[in-house]
């Protein structure tokens, strides 16, 4: 088995090394050979397959392949496969093999099946990541990408202290569904809450993503979250506490989107409300809730990286990624407007796009166990999305007032790369059976009925009517340059300024200390200046009678001492 | 004739005031088709026709009235978080930290 079918994530970290010995051309045609074997690879190995080893007593399952890690590991695949693409051009060597070793340590961590591992691949995914930020070479990436490794980090330490906690209470190391109770279970829950943005934890990801190099983002956009909504899909199913945490998710972020001014940062916030819908899926735990969280993670993959290809494809074009400075491009960036569009109307879910056919898989499983309010929760957020992520980002960027900016489309490499996520949008969409075979659970789903399409259409053109009804009426808040304060301020600002008061009064006494000694050391100086300065103590001239003198006296001890030493014998 | 004074579609003021007009029709179709189609919902309010077409207009009004509302106390300037905290020290001075 070990011989024919490699483990997932081989084929990325080969060749991410040989990517370090290679230049130019032969590096993009490596980097695009990487998703194709491994999902070659990835076709061969049966399913049900497990590879279990025994190292030093402790018997670890490094590759444990199911429906649930296959459909991860397709869509990490598919992922991988647009955003190489997309980064075909970028000759940065850093970013080159970091964002393979990255997606190698994504597969690692859903191919493993005990925690131990997952810890390996959980750390492995951090410290890789955290090079797509500062690949940006900026003050802030530098920052951003600091903060965002000390929480991945942190998570990290998290999940291994929870699972040496749980091994000891429970005996297992198996990466299933755990018992959620006691400390080990919480602290391995924190852990992936961390990746998974929970609200309060969730502002690495605001904070970081929207600072990282245009194709960085499309790779971060991808893993790291979907790994953190695996983890509590296999561990925590069906925990009750996981649906109002999802549903908080759901609706923060877009108040937060409607008013940030980085289109970047909004399609951030946005996707913390789509994973918001996968939280909840998770949490109500039955089997078509799990496949719509499954799903809706696959189709969050194509069309919000397709909304930071294009939202990338604008910086890199332009150089500006802010709603106050654009506007008008469709005029010179018609296919990228296209591509954007067809992301927008994807994660708005509208019918005949991806979005639709797995969003409504959650809400319905949520409508049958009896989650009435969570219901209108949802379908609030859902409106809330087509507001800001269907409609804001296009309108903004792409079309509203005229900045002047007249930008042609990107290279042919970012548009091909658009084009495939905008394709299998549209085919999802259309054929909706392609992905649910995929799924973890087979069951009947029929995602178009007459009154489920009508009512999402109405849902969305009457947000769309509220649009511009509010745009026309002047209340749109417009896009201004700002800041706005979200739970890091907690750190960034109020917790040094709480402790500026403790870091005067260390800066004071170390600046005491040192003044006191180098005001010793000046007494010290002083004096020796004194002693050798002419007419002091040492730098009196001495007569050679005197030198002779004290010879004698010098050799007359020792004389007299030799002789006292050989008497006493 | 360059691209600098070249026409485009919505440039022209007649050309918006119609997709509006259409987004308008379309809107009074799709609350009609509510009287017209057999419903069958799970939750019992989404049988009031219009149920779906109100919620989404007055929760986007409602979500932008909001957002806009805590701007007043979230918004600080660009460069907040890029100022380093300025602080006395015991000799009255600005400092870095």
């Amino acid at each position: 088995m070990w011989i024919l079918n490699l483990p997932p994530f081989v084929p990325f970290l080969t060749i991410a090394v040989v990517v370090l010995f290679t230049r130019g051309r032969l590096s993009a045609a490596l980097m695009l050979l990487a998703p194709i074997w491994g999902a070659l690879n990835l076709w061969q190995i049966p399913a049900d397959t497990v590879v279990k080893v025994t190292i030093l007593g402790l018997e670890l399952t490094p590759l444990r392949v199911d429906k649930l890690s296959l459909i991860f590991g397709y869509m990490f695949h598919v992922a991988a496969f647009f955003s190489v693409i997309y980064a075909l051009h970028v000759r940065d060597k850093i970013q080159q093999i970091t964002c393979l070793v990255y997606a190698a340590a994504a597969l690692g961590a859903v191919f493993v099946g005990d925690l131990l591992s997952l810890f390996v691949f959980w750390e492995l995914m951090a410290i890789s990541s955290v090079f797509l930020i500062w690949a940006r070479r900026s003050t802030r990436a530098l920052g951003s990408g600091l903060r965002y490794f000390i929480y991945q980090f942190v998570s990290g330490l998290l999940l291994l202290l929870g699972t040496l906690i749980y091994w000891h209470q429970h005996g297992s190391l198996a990466f299933s569904q755990l018992e959620f109770q006691g400390i080990g279970a919480t602290l391995i829950f924190i852990a992936f809450g961390i990746k998974c943005a929970f609200p309060m934890l969730h502002t690495w990801l605001t904070d970081a993503y929207p600072e990282a190099t245009p194709s960085g983002t499309i790779f971060l956009s991808a893993l790291t979250t979907k790994v953190a909504v695996y983890a509590l899909a296999r561990s925590f199913a069906g925990s009750e506490i996981l649906i109002y945490i999802g549903a908080l998710m759901t609706c923060f972020p877009i108040f937060y989107a409607v008013i940030e001014n980085d289109l970047r940062r909004v399609l951030a916030y946005s996707l913390i409300n789509q994973l918001g819908f996968m939280v909840i899926g998770v949490g109500i735990g039955t089997e078509l809730a799990l496949n719509g969280a499954v799903s809706h993670a696959f189709n969050d993959i194509l069309f919000k990286g397709l909304l930071f290809m294009s939202m990338g494809a604008v910086l890199h074009m332009t150089g500006k990624v802010n709603g106050s400075d654009l506007g008008g491009l469709y005029k010179t960036m018609p296919k990228t407007t296209v591509l954007c569009l067809i992301g927008a109307a994807s994660i708005s879910a509208f019918p005949l796009f991806n979005g639709f056919v797995s969003k409504s898989m959650v809400m319905t499983a949520a409508l049958e166990l009896g989650y009435d309010w969570i219901w209108l929760v949802m379908l609030f957020a859902s409106a809330g999305v087509f507001h800001h992520a269907g409609i804001k980002i296009p309108y903004f960027c792409f079309f509203g007032r005229d900045s002047g900016l007249r930008a042609t489309d990107p290279p042919a490499n970012m548009l091909l790369a658009m084009i495939i996520a905008a394709t299998l949008c549209v085919l999802i969409g259309v054929y909706p059976n392609s992905l649910y075979q995929l799924l973890p659970f087979s069951q009947e789903y029929t995602p178009y009925d007459q009154s489920h399409v009508l009512a999402q259409t109405q849902l969305l053109f009457f947000a769309a009517l509220a649009f511009v009804w509010l745009n026309i009426k002047g209340i749109y808040p417009p896009e201004l340059h700002s800041t706005n304060l979200d739970a890091d301020w907690l750190y960034r600002r109020l917790v040094p300024n709480l402790c500026a008061p403790v870091i005067d009064k260390i800066i004071e006494v170390d600046r005491n200390i040192r003044q006191g000694s180098i005001d010793k050391l000046h007494l010290l100086l002083n004096t020796l200046d004194k002693l050798h300065r002419p007419g002091g103590v040492f730098s009196r001239a001495q007569t050679i009678s005197n030198m002779t003198l004290w010879i004698s006296i010098l050799l007359a001890c020792y004389l007299a001492l030799s002789l006292l030493g050989n008497g006493s014998i | 004739m360059t691209s600098e004074h070249k026409k485009y579609f919505l440039d022209n003021p007649n050309n918006v005031a119609l997709i509006i007009r259409l987004l308008v029709v379309v809107c009074i179709v799709l609350f009609g088709l509510d009287f017209v189609l057999e419903r069958h919902e799970k939750y019992s309010l989404a049988n009031i026709p219009g149920f779906y077409a109100l919620y989404g207009f007055i929760g986007c009004v409602l979500l932008v009235i909001i957002a806009k509302w805590l701007r007043t106390f979230l918004m600080r300037p660009e460069d907040y978080y890029d100022k380093k905290i300025q602080r006395k020290n015991a000799r009255g001075e600005n400092v870095d930290s």
